[in-house]
């Protein structure tokens, strides 16, 4: 993608963006934020500020609940929050979205609810070497617990999956395919539809990790026909502690409830249970009601903004980056495949990135250095750690250059340079 | 580079970073723990040999980690041949409480002469837990734990 505007839309104004956000203004160390750690959490603006304040002020109450005025308002604005992140993920009916605490809530909920039962010893589920932990060790549970087995699918030198080693890694025994659609260390962006098709042929449901993709591409899974779909709200703009499953009406109608208690519930008796339907059977207990209001003003703003010229606008950022870090001496780019989104990972030789981000950290920038919950990929290109940098819709080019003077400056105080 | 910078990492600490001493396992060891800081990743494993009189004949490190790790587990094992277990002990207390910028009396003047680059960390509690790393999986040898993070 280009820098360039795209036809017939006004120029992509960041600087009016960025006043959207009031802690971008921050100072840090006495130098200005230069906030690029958005692929563990992105910053809020104040519209979601405002909505979360105004609900809370004006129209909180538990919901589903009581009959009386604030309870059917915020009852409103709770369900109304369901058809705005179904239209977000164009899903097809809002009884197919479930809301959790966040993305890994997400991924748990179908392990333990869809696949656990269905899981016979020897079972397997393939996944990449490029999962978060939060769709790893799920699948290690059913592992541990049921004698599932777990069929590694490797990518390149690149960073990129083939979908035809995801058809080589499927066996009649296959009973998931469990996939990143975009890699939080690499930026890559799986082509999550090809593999759909892959794993459907051979009657293996999917489930995708969203969490970053979501946020940094135009998600459809009507389009990508992807049985599952996990997204977190704190990436998106919005508050922590609320995200959603998205999961075939078919494939949630059948499945058993997950937490017990208040709400999930048709009939409770001294003898037996009987479950509401979905959603509401894997909604236990009261959900995260305000959250999930200021999830669905987060991605008002971000469609508001486009998502189309938000993906332009950050992967032009980031393919900068990436080309001003490699031309420094001992910077090394891990992960490059093609068409990948916003997020960078880089080792620069010589410094481990704890130190690296302290140093960056005094000239205020933040970025992750670690491994980003993502140990076996770090074991597949043999580091310990990888420092990154991830770009939001708020990020400007000069934030590109701030960025690549603190990695000159860290050289320096290393010696080298 | 402001002042805490410059003070964290000091010639000394890139210098043991990039030339740890003590370096590599100790066949000869009575003692042995690996530390591990969930957080990085990072990990150090700490070999010990002690006499009869549990005094630290031979010390030594391997393992990676950042300059502040690296450079406290090879000034560590400077510091701790012909120690006793009781003040490898002492030790250890005064570091901690140096590297948290806390009182560190304990030390002798020598000792606080020695481990003093190391005070700069003080100043960045993220990372204080990189400088123990090393120390709390000696501790760990010695206690016969074999294991150690970093907290």
């Amino acid at each position: 993608m280009t820098s360039q505007p795209l036809a017939r839309q006004p120029a992509y104004d960041v600087a009016r963006f960025r006043r959207d956000f009031p802690i971008l203004s921050a100072e840090v160390n006495g130098k200005p934020l230069v906030y690029l750690d958005n692929a563990a959490s992105a910053q809020k603006p104040r519209q979601v500020i405002e909505a979360v304040e105004h609900f809370t002020t004006h129209e909180y109450a538990n919901v589903h609940r009581g009959v009386h005025f604030l309870s059917s308002a915020a009852t409103e604005r709770y369900e109304g929050a369901r058809v705005r992140v179904q239209r977000f993920l164009n899903a097809a009916h809002e009884d197919e979205i479930i809301f959790t605490r966040g993305g890994t809530e997400a991924i748990n909920l179908a392990a333990s609810s869809f696949l656990a039962p269905r899981i016979e010893p020897g079972d397997e589920i393939v996944l990449s070497v490029m999962e978060h932990h939060s769709n790893i060790v799920p699948w290690h549970f059913l592992r541990e617990r049921h004698g599932a087995v777990l069929k590694w699918v490797e990518v390149s030198d690149f960073g990129d999956l083939d979908p035809a080693d995801i058809a080589r890694a499927i066996s009649p025994r296959t009973k998931m395919v469990a996939i990143s659609h975009m890699s939080n260390v690499l930026g890559t962006e799986t082509n999550l539809a090809e593999i759909v098709r892959i794993a459907h042929a051979r009657g293996v449901p999917v489930i995708a990790d969203g969490c970053q993709a979501a946020v940094h591409a135009d998600v459809d899974v009507g389009r990508l026909d992807v049985d599952f779909y996990a997204i977190t709200g704190h990436k998106l703009y919005g508050p922590t502690g609320i995200g959603a499953l998205y999961g075939k009406r078919e494939h949630l109608k059948a499945m058993r409830p997950w937490l017990g208690g208040g709400e999930m519930i048709r009939e409770v008796t001294k003898d037996d249970v009987s479950y509401a339907d979905p959603p509401n059977r894997f909604e236990a207990g009261t959900m995260p009601i305000i959250q999930a209001v200021g999830l669905a003003s987060a991605l008002d703003y971000i469609d508001s903004i486009g998502r189309e010229r938000i993906a332009a606008h950050e992967r032009s950022l980031a393919a900068a980056a990436s080309r001003k870090l490699k031309e420094l001496n001992g910077v090394r780019i891990i992960g490059e495949a093609p068409g990948k989104g916003p997020i960078i990972s880089f080792e620069t030789i010589g410094i481990h990135p704890h130190d690296l981000s302290t140093i960056l950290d005094r000239e205020g920038v933040a970025v992750r250095g670690g491994h980003h919950c993502a140990q076996i990929l770090m074991q597949r290109f043999n580091v310990a750690g990888t420092t990154r940098a991830s770009f939001g819709l708020y990020n400007s080019v000069d934030e590109v250059d701030s960025l690549v003077h603190a990695v000159t400056e860290a050289r320096r105080v290393f010696g080298y340079g | 580079m402001d002042d805490s910078l410059r003070e964290l990492y000091q010639e000394v600490i890139l210098d043991h970073s990039r030339h740890p001493r003590h370096f590599g396992a100790l066949p000869s060891h009575t003692h042995m723990a690996e530390g591990h800081n969930p957080l990085c990743g990072d990990r150090v494993k700490i070999f010990l040999q002690l006499d009869s009189d549990e005094r630290i004949q031979d010390v030594s490190f391997e393992g990676r980690g950042c300059a502040i790790s690296v450079a406290s587990a090879s000034l560590m094992t400077e510091l701790l041949k012909g120690r006793s277990v009781t003040e490898a002990e002492q030790l250890m207390g005064g570091f901690l409480h140096l590297v948290k910028g806390e009182d560190a009396a304990g030390l002798t003047e020598d000792d606080r002469d020695r481990l003093g680059v190391m005070a700069g960390v003080s100043a960045f509690p993220m990372r204080v837990k990189c400088a123990t790393l090393a120390w709390h999986a000696m501790k760990a040898a010695l206690d016969h734990e074999g294991g150690a993070k970093s907290e």
